[in-house]
């Protein structure tokens, strides 16, 4: 295998990593400040839908992005309004808003659109487009790093850059910032920060605002950057392969990359693999690459390889008075 | 802001000796059908340290919630340096240079130090130049008053006497310049204790005012000004440390002159029913708790184990009871050995004839939720009078349990309430009619009247030395010295998860305060 | 201000989750009119497409059989203090078992075959439940998240299983179909009433369940145990009882009742194993649970009505084809979301108007037990 089958292998798990990733990062923000997400599935879910419908209706896909961001900020409200004020169960509140996406987007899509729940498909300038950095063409002539840049670093959407960048800036926001600093308290300890003067329910409504913001965009990429339209259940379980990934990554920024990147280049491998011919084990199902990164997150989780240990006040409804 | 107020308090004005630091004009406070607070009236004199004493449940904590801006008062007025103010919420508090350190500390414990300290206080939105500012004022701080703590140090590595440090100067660094502690003590070894009060003097003389929420009159008479005492809601009275006794604190706590005289014979030991040899417990995190414990308690006689709580008294009774895996050394019951095989082992330790009063009834020795009778059959619901197979006979249990009621007088008789419904007395009746009224050969009872008004107290006292008088064997765990003292044959002295002496319950009061503080009495 | 009162447990246990489903029903109509049809005929088509005839009554009831064994799985393992949602998978992998067995026997007798199916069924269910639950009481990996994974990895199986082991050639990741003599029978072989709907034996399984539930966690030993770890773990160690053993024990109990599902829906009406046949009743489960209090009867009151809804809704498909039929998913959502996690929406208002009502001698007794 050359670098020029392993630059697409590379370039197609890049692809599925990034909602992981968003999806995952927007996990972290609500489970750090102690909210559990079942429901980031549902927010992608909805945001998709947003994303695709509007980007159609209104031929603008960046009026597709605010409405998909403005939907999953919604959903995550009502997550919010159900685990923190009414100190509800915050899972099933999560399964809640999962089944009220499927059911939602259908139900809204076939209402508008009469296509059965897809959406229109949409055109190349009603998507999210690759982009290309600066003299990709050129420098893609270098031998070895040429091809990398050019074909692995530059020409994705926007959307991908975004979430990369979002690794650093949610590391350097929990760690350096006083935001981050009562995020991680929140999680940890509410009753430290309510002690302190600062308002717990204030902070993890501001957490799960990021959450719906990020779920957002993740949706918005499936439907209107990696697709051409929504269809049902389009997100197919990313959100609950990101929860896996989020607690691979011990809940941790950089961490949620690697995982997330891991867990990629597991689904593209998924593809290539099949029929393939492995020395000793012979052909592996394709199922079992699919399980993969469940199996992985249940053994971790069950301490066999190191040990990931939630925020401590994770799915506990905060109760000031007694 | 900070080095302002310090400014302040180091040059106090004229006005500021006369004006109270604190004063509370009929503040009240219910939750639910409970009246925590009533009609308290309080006056705390600037540059002093001011104690309040009460028993458990007298509304000491609440009152100091209220002023801190945790709980709202439903009445009443608050002046804070002869201004009326509505405290709002904590921050509020802290603003008006109000501090408090919990009983239960609030610090993140994955944190370091220094995180801990400026949380809530970190003034830009940025951390960097916070933590640069937080170092500095850590180490004026530290050299101003002894605090000395490091400053990069995670939370979860500290002992508790530093994790209370952390607290005090979270308090500080937000300015405050009243400061509220929370039953300090309760939590530390005597020799943290001591280093905490004169961490408190050094606060007073440099322009602080404390106060210190106490049910220790010990404390009280050895550090305090000023004493304030609170029973069942309502303030007793304030006088003059210097004027008063414990004798008479105590009497103002209770309402009456306790007899804490239990009238009982001398005791007649038989065989030896419990033998504990050479036990160590471990905990889940690996701190040992109990080291290499070895001790006997024989039939008819009821040995005590005092020291000051988080002694290790709670590990050693629950590996005894079963609850958990001991690390080393042997226990054995009528000369059988508790064989430690998984979890459920406490069911097996109960079948060799040992019944167990747990230390905190409300943590593990009742499901709040359940109904009274249901709770009268915990850990025993396998006996075959409740069921035949693996069935379970409601009714045949519900007739038991009226039958505990009448026996042990429990309120209100009625099998079918929600134990939650029940008095903190009632509860703890419940429990012990479960565990005495049966076929046992120990009885092992931890703070058998924590929480439990005078007339239980009594009553629970003259069961426990009634099943003596039966010939059982009974050890006893308190950490109310005189409830060790008044009921036990014999005093088994822990301190930091060793048995260090045993003494006579006649013993002087000196020589047990050394023993729970560590030191040989014969050496000293 | 009136004084805000506890609620009576009717007001608790019926009021409240009537105003739960009323609410989500109102929701819903509200749906239904934004897209311009008529939310009061859409609700009587439902309604009729439930419960109007012998037909959609069978439908109803066969899925309200599905609903009751995966919300009692829901609930068993509720009491115990878990929180079992992978009833999905469960009722999936339990499929396998069951229609192995099925596929063994059916050329004997159907009796054997609904004997051996359910014993195949609530085996593989009760072990797909018990690995979750012996990882969290063993090593402490939290029940919630590994019964999701559970879930996936179940997905997986199963599509293996019936793509590559037991799939009937020819045909795309399936089972073979039973054989006649195997065939469970359907009720209306023995009510015309039912028509041709696939209400069948396993009816009274359902309600066998409900009872057995009942009995186990309130008239025996084991369930004293499992309510007494699931109200205060720490009680229960102290009063000795094994975690470790409690917690897989109600998980296989769980999984056994999830697995039931596969009796119902699998062997006796589609009678061969096809991909991802649970169709999210696993999850619906849970819904069924907590608005059913965790208790039998409201959990069959909560399992008809769930049951109402996916029946009525595939009428409503038909009769008014401009609403979809997703609007039952919808309809489901917004019932777990009020009834399960934003359950103490009317409790305040209903506390403050209990307050109201109640005449003072009574609210005095309350606070003289409180503190006697």
């Amino acid at each position: 295998m050359g670098i020029e089958d392993i630059i697409p292998l590379l370039n197609s798990s890049v692809r599925f990593a990034v909602p992981l990733l968003l999806a995952c990062l927007a996990g972290l923000y609500s489970e750090r400040s102690g909210i559990v997400d079942i429901g980031l599935e549902g927010k992608m879910l909805g945001a998709a839908f947003a994303a695709a419908a509007v980007a159609a209706l209104s031929g603008n896909v960046w009026y597709g992005m605010l409405a998909a961001i403005f939907v999953s900020v919604c959903m995550s409200m009502i997550h919010a309004i159900a685990s923190i004020n009414l100190r509800g169960n915050q899972v099933i509140s999560g399964v809640a808003l999962n089944f009220l996406a499927l059911g939602g987007t259908v139900f809204i899509g076939h209402s508008i659109f009469k296509r059965g729940g897809t959406t229109p498909n949409l055109s190349k300038d009603e998507r999210i487009g690759p982009i290309d950095l600066p003299f990709a063409a050129e420098i893609g002539q270098v031998p070895v790093i040429g091809p990398i840049y050019e074909q692995l670093i530059s020409g994705h959407s926007i959307i991908v850059y975004f979430a990369f960048a979002a690794v650093p800036i949610t590391a350097w926001v929990l760690m350096k910032t006083r935001f981050g600093l009562r995020l991680r308290a929140v999680g940890e300890n509410p009753k430290a920060l309510d002690t302190a003067g600062i308002s717990v329910f204030l902070l993890r409504y501001q957490a799960l605002i990021i959450t719906g913001v990020l779920c957002g965009v993740a949706g918005a990429y499936l439907s209107t950057s990696q697709g051409a339209n929504f269809s049902e259940n389009m997100t197919a379980g990313r959100g609950f392969i990101a929860l896996a990934a989020l607690i691979f990554a011990k809940w941790k920024p950089w961490n949620a990359l690697w995982t997330c990147l891991l867990f990629g280049v597991l689904s593209a491998a998924q593809i290539r693999l099949q029929g393939v011919e492995f020395p000793l084990i012979g052909e592996v199902p394709v199922q079992f690459i699919q399980a993969l990164p469940y199996v992985l997150t249940v053994v971790l989780l069950a301490g066999f390889i190191g040990r990931a240990v939630p925020p401590k006040a994770v799915g506990q409804p905060y109760v000031k008075e007694r | 802001m900070v080095e302002n107020q310090i400014r302040n308090t180091q040059q106090p004005s004229r006005a500021a000796e006369i004006v109270p630091a604190i004063d509370l004009k009929g503040v009240s406070k219910s939750f639910g059908p409970v009246q925590a607070n009533k009609d308290i009236n309080l006056t705390v004199k600037r540059n002093s340290i001011h104690g309040i004493v009460g028993e458990n449940g007298a509304g000491k904590s609440t009152l100091m919630s209220i002023l801190y801006g945790f709980y709202k008062a439903d009445a009443g007025d608050i002046f804070v340096h002869g201004k009326k103010v509505q405290i709002k919420d904590s921050s509020h508090a802290l603003d008006l240079g109000i501090g408090m350190v919990h009983q239960h500390f609030m610090l993140v414990e994955n944190f370091t130090v220094l995180e801990n300290i400026i949380l809530g206080a970190e003034g830009d939105p940025l951390l960097a130049a916070s933590k640069a500012a937080a170092r500095e004022e850590l180490a004026r701080l530290a050299k101003d008053y002894g605090l000395n703590v490091d400053p990069d140090a995670i939370i979860e590595d500290l002992s508790v006497g530093q994790e209370q440090r952390v607290e005090i100067l979270k308090a500080l660094y937000r300015g405050a310049d009243v400061l509220i502690l929370d039953e300090p003590t309760g939590v530390l070894t005597p020799t943290e204790a001591d280093q905490l009060f004169r961490i408190l003097e050094q606060l007073r003389d440099e322009g602080k005012t404390i106060i210190l929420i106490t049910h220790k009159l010990r404390e009280i008479m050895a550090i305090t000004d000023t004493v304030s005492v609170m029973r069942r809601g309502t303030m007793v009275g304030t006088v003059a440390t210097k004027d008063t006794s414990p004798d008479k604190l105590a009497e103002m706590m209770v309402g009456r002159h306790v007899l804490l005289k239990v009238e009982k014979t001398a005791a007649q030991p038989g065989e030896k029913v419990l033998e504990v040899d050479g036990l160590s417990v471990t905990d889940d995190i690996g701190v040992p708790r109990v080291k290499n414990v070895s001790f006997d308690v024989r039939a008819g006689e009821i040995v005590g184990i005092a020291g000051v709580a988080g002694n290790g008294q709670s590990q050693l009774l629950e590996a005894i009871s079963g609850m958990f895996n001991p690390l080393l050394g042997e226990i054995r019951i009528n000369g059988k050995k508790i064989k430690f095989d998984g979890d459920g082992v406490a069911d097996e330790v109960r079948r060799m004839g040992l019944a167990h009063v747990p230390e905190d009834r409300h943590k593990m020795g009742l499901v709040t939720t359940f109904e009274e009778w249901e709770n009268s059959m915990l850990g025993y619901d396998d006996d075959q009078k409740f069921g035949n197979g693996p069935f379970l006979s409601v009714k045949a249990a519900r007739e038991d349990a009226i039958k505990r009621i009448e026996m042990f007088d429990i309120r209100p008789q009625n099998p079918r309430l929600k134990t939650a419904n029940f008095s903190g007395g009632n509860q703890q009746k419940i429990v012990l009619a479960r565990e005495m009224d049966r076929d046992l050969d120990i009885l092992i009872v931890g703070q058998p009247t924590r929480g439990v008004d005078i007339g239980a107290i009594e009553f629970i006292h003259k069961q426990i030395i009634k099943l003596r008088d039966e010939g059982k064997a009974v050890l006893l765990v308190s950490v109310e010295l005189d409830e060790v003292r008044s009921l036990s044959d014999r005093v088994l002295v822990m301190f930091d998860g060793e048995i260090v002496t045993e003494l006579a319950p006649t013993a002087s009061e000196k020589e047990f305060g050394l023993a729970m503080a560590g030191l040989d009495p014969a050496q000293q | 201000m009136s004084a805000r009162q506890p609620l009576p447990s009717w007001a608790l246990n019926v009021l409240m989750p009537a105003m739960n489903v009323l609410l989500a029903l109102i929701v819903g109509g509200l749906a239904v009119a934004m897209i311009g049809e008529n939310p009061i005929q859409a609700m009587q088509v439902l309604a009729y497409g439930a419960f109007g005839s012998g037909y959609g009554l069978g439908f109803t009831l066969h899925y309200a059989t599905s609903l009751t064994f995966t919300g009692l799985a829901v609930a068993v393992a509720f009491h115990s203090g878990l929180f079992n949602i992978g009833g999905e998978g469960q009722a999936y992998v339990a499929g396998l078992g069951a229609i192995m067995m099925a596929l063994w026997l059916d050329h004997t007798h159907w009796v054997f075959v609904l004997v051996g199916a359910t014993v195949g069924a609530m085996t593989l269910g009760a072990l797909w439940a018990a690995i979750p639950g012996y990882l969290q009481a063993k090593r402490g990996s939290h029940i919630v998240i590994t019964t999701i994974m559970f879930n996936f990895i179940a997905s997986a199986l199963m599509s293996y299983m019936l793509a590559q082991v037991i799939t009937n050639p020819g045909s795309n990741a399936e089972t073979r179909t039973i054989a006649e003599t195997g065939r469970i029978p359907l009720l209306s072989e023995y009510f015309e009433f039912f028509k041709h709907s696939p209400v069948n034996i396993m009816l009274f399984f359902g309600v066998v369940a409900l009872i057995g539930v009942y009995i186990l966690l309130w008239r025996t030993k084991l369930g004293f145990k499992i309510r007494t770890l699931g109200q205060n773990p720490e009680a229960a160690r102290y009063a000795g009882i094994s975690a470790v053993s409690i917690i897989v024990i109600a998980m296989a109990i769980s999984g056994a009742l999830a697995g039931m599902m596969a009796v119902n829906e699998a062997v006796s009406v589609q009678k061969r194993l096809v991909v991802g046949y649970v169709q999210g009743f696993g999850f619906i489960g849970i819904a069924v649970a907590f608005m059913g209090r965790a208790h039998p009867v409201g959990i069959v009151l909560a399992a008809i009505l769930f049951g109402a809804l996916y029946q009525g809704g595939s009428e409503l498909a038909f009769v008014m084809p401009a609403v979809p039929s997703e609007l039952v998913v919808v309809i489901q959502a917004l019932v777990i979301l009020f009834s399960g996690a934003m359950d103490e929406m009317f409790k305040p208002v209903l506390e403050r108007v209990f307050g109201a009502f109640r005449s003072k001698p009574q609210a005095d007794k309350a606070a003289e037990i409180e503190e006697a």
